[in-house]
């Protein structure tokens, strides 16, 4: 292995982890509500820019990171309870140009709060790169894979031990079936918008110290996350990390030998590709329409 | 004989009033913008009326495909750049006349959808959304990268539009191109509707699966409108690239398709004069507002979210609608 190859490879995971994140946050929701938020984008912003103007206005960094996770957390349950449930049993038409208007609008407020400029964050400890096989590993990098990591397990330990977790299984199952035996569903909802922005949130303020970031970041971060949750087959959570981590690394690479300018067509051309050659994904199931 | 010519005299003027009666809408248009003119104080309020004119012809055409077919399209934007494109690059660096460029463009692009349309409109909901958008984002990269053909994110100089050595030159003829498209737009789109074609792409929108069990192959119409709305997006595109001047791979970003999705749900889906409504609003509005130029995102994003909760059928068809049940009443 070449170490221009380890090193394509080492920042296409760091990113990769950031796209699984996004990814699951897509998964939950999708399976808690069946739609698919396009707002999941501006989750990660949100994180992002928060924690970057807590810290410019001198809140240590250890502090400045859970708050700025929980106003993602707030924002995220208020575009579930202001947006979402008062459209509830719209068309799908409907809900997308939704999601897309709560994407733009928040985008929009962002630019308004934190204009359009570029911001970074301090690296967590330090900046000095390990060197493993003549390619460099940011220590940040360390951080961005260690926090996906937890959030990954932590997310199983949520819906496979807790009753919570499994209600909301429940739910994505059998909406109907699950309120018949005393899930309440809209709380499962909020939830699921909760989570989701949770999981963005850390994603962007464990990022924004490597890749800058800015009041426009969410948008194509959230098509990252969403490439990667078609390409682990919506719905699938195993599917998102595992997309999330290729689409990272398919990135990386097209940009280190094919082209820099067209990296960020990689993540369309994967989501063309699956949904015309696999619509179900590398771990979904096949569905049927209903008449 | 008297009596039988005079009742055919009567017959044609009754056909005649039928006519008016149907396409009383239309001629309606037709009346609207034919008058226009006379209150447009300067070459400003030229220049919004032309784009509200352009932005509401795409707007018919994509309101087929959404409101009546059911097919969400965030691709739309893209066609429009192709065909803009073309237009500049054939014109500027090829020297080919401005009609045949514009007919060469939209052919290429009706061409380019009708190659996407198989793989693209077999897919449903989010899906469809999902894929439309990577064209559309894929196209508008590759506009963006090859700057050698598309000048980059600089953006194009196009010269002016002419035929056969007149040119169109100021803002009142380029309002006549404008207008005369827009209401042959609307009437085809009207016509279109009422056809069997129409009632197909209404059946399809109702169930799919429904639809091609009553005999309809949904693949085939659902092609053909997709085909047909970008074609005009692209004709539209051309036409706009040499009124402007100039034409940037921002046009074709997707913040333009969302927009012009906006538009036709903001005025309302399944009905073409919302389309023209809701392009009329959402590109006038920014213009006369341009005090608020920091809140435009907002404000846009707004707009959708709260017509989506509070009127999902549009402003125009919900106002009609209350309309006529207060006359009831």
């Amino acid at each position: 292995m070449s170490s221009a190859f380890l090193q394509h490879l080492f920042s296409g995971l760091t990113i990769g982890a950031i796209y699984a994140l996004a990814g699951l946050g897509f998964t939950i929701i999708y399976n808690a509500s069946h739609v698919i938020n396009f707002a999941q984008g501006e989750f990660i912003m949100i994180g992002a820019m928060s924690a970057v103007s807590l810290v410019g206005m001198g809140v240590p960094l250890a502090v400045a990171v859970p708050l700025a996770v929980g106003s993602a957390v707030l924002v995220g349950v208020a575009v579930a309870r202001f947006a979402i449930m008062p459209a509830r049993d719209a068309s799908v038409v409907t809900l997308i140009i939704i999601t897309i208007g709560t994407s733009i609008f928040l985008r929009g407020v962002a630019q308004v709060l934190w204009g359009k400029g570029y911001h970074a964050l301090p690296s967590f400890s330090g900046d000095a790169p390990f060197i493993l096989m003549g390619a460099a590993l940011l220590p940040q990098s360390l951080w961005v894979l260690g926090a996906a990591f937890a959030v990954v397990i932590s997310l199983g330990w949520f819906f496979g031990r807790t009753l919570f977790g499994k209600a909301m299984l429940a739910t994505a199952c059998n909406r109907f079936a699950a309120q018949l035996v005393g899930v309440r569903v809209s709380g499962v909802l909020l939830a699921a918008f909760a989570l989701a922005a949770f999981m963005g949130a850390v994603g962007g303020v464990v990022m924004a110290p490597i890749t800058f970031t800015s009041s426009d970041a969410g948008v194509s971060l959230g098509i990252k996350g969403f490439t990667a949750a078609v390409l682990g087959g919506l719905g699938s959570g195993v599917g998102a990390v595992v997309g999330g981590l290729v689409v990272g690394v398919a990135e990386a690479m097209s940009a280190g030998y094919l082209s820099s300018s067209y990296k960020e067509a990689t993540a369309f051309v994967i989501i063309l590709f699956t949904l015309f050659f696999m619509p179900y994904g590398l771990f979904g199931r096949p569905r049927a329409e209903r008449v | 004989m008297t009596n039988g010519s005079f009742s055919k005299a009567q017959t044609s003027k009754a056909q005649i009033g039928g006519w008016i009666r149907r396409h009383a809408d239309v001629l309606m248009l037709a009346v609207v913008v034919a008058l226009l003119p006379l209150a447009l104080p300067n070459a400003y309020a030229y220049d919004i009326a032309i784009n509200v004119g352009f932005n509401a012809a795409v707007c018919v055409g994509l309101n087929v495909l959404i409101g009546y077919a059911g097919q969400i399209s965030l691709c739309h934007a893209a066609f429009f750049g192709l065909g803009a494109y073309a237009s500049g690059v054939l014109t500027g660096r090829f020297d080919w006349p401005p009609l045949l460029a514009l007919i060469v463009g939209a052919g290429a692009v009706g061409m380019v959808a009708w190659i996407l349309a198989r793989p693209v409109l077999r897919l449903k909901g989010h899906f469809l959304a999902m894929a439309t958008m990577g064209v559309g984002m894929i196209i508008a990269i590759v506009l963006n990268t090859e700057s050698w053909l598309t000048g980059g994110s600089d953006g194009l100089i196009v010269g002016e539009f002419s035929v056969l050595g007149f040119a169109l030159q100021n803002e009142r003829q380029w309002w006549w191109v404008t207008a005369i498209l827009l209401v042959v737009v609307v009437a085809a789109s009207r016509n279109l509707i009422d056809s069997p074609l129409g009632r197909a792409l209404r059946a399809l929108h109702g169930s799919e699966i429904g639809a091609a069990a009553a005999g309809i192959d949904t693949a085939r119409v659902k092609t053909m409108v997709f085909v047909l709305s970008a074609t005009l997006a692209a004709v539209v595109g051309s036409l706009y690239a040499h009124y402007a001047g100039m034409i940037t791979p921002s046009r074709a970003g997707f913040m333009k398709s969302v927009e012009l999705v906006t538009m036709v749900v903001f005025g309302g889906m399944a009905s073409t004069f919302g389309a023209v409504f809701g392009a009329t609003i959402l590109t006038a509005l920014p213009q006369l507002l341009t005090a608020f130029e920091d809140y435009e995102t907002m404000i846009l994003g707004g707009i959708m979210v709260g017509t989506m909760i509070f009127m999902p059928r549009g402003l125009l068809v919900t106002a009609l609608a209350s309309l006529r049940s207060w006359r009831r009443r």
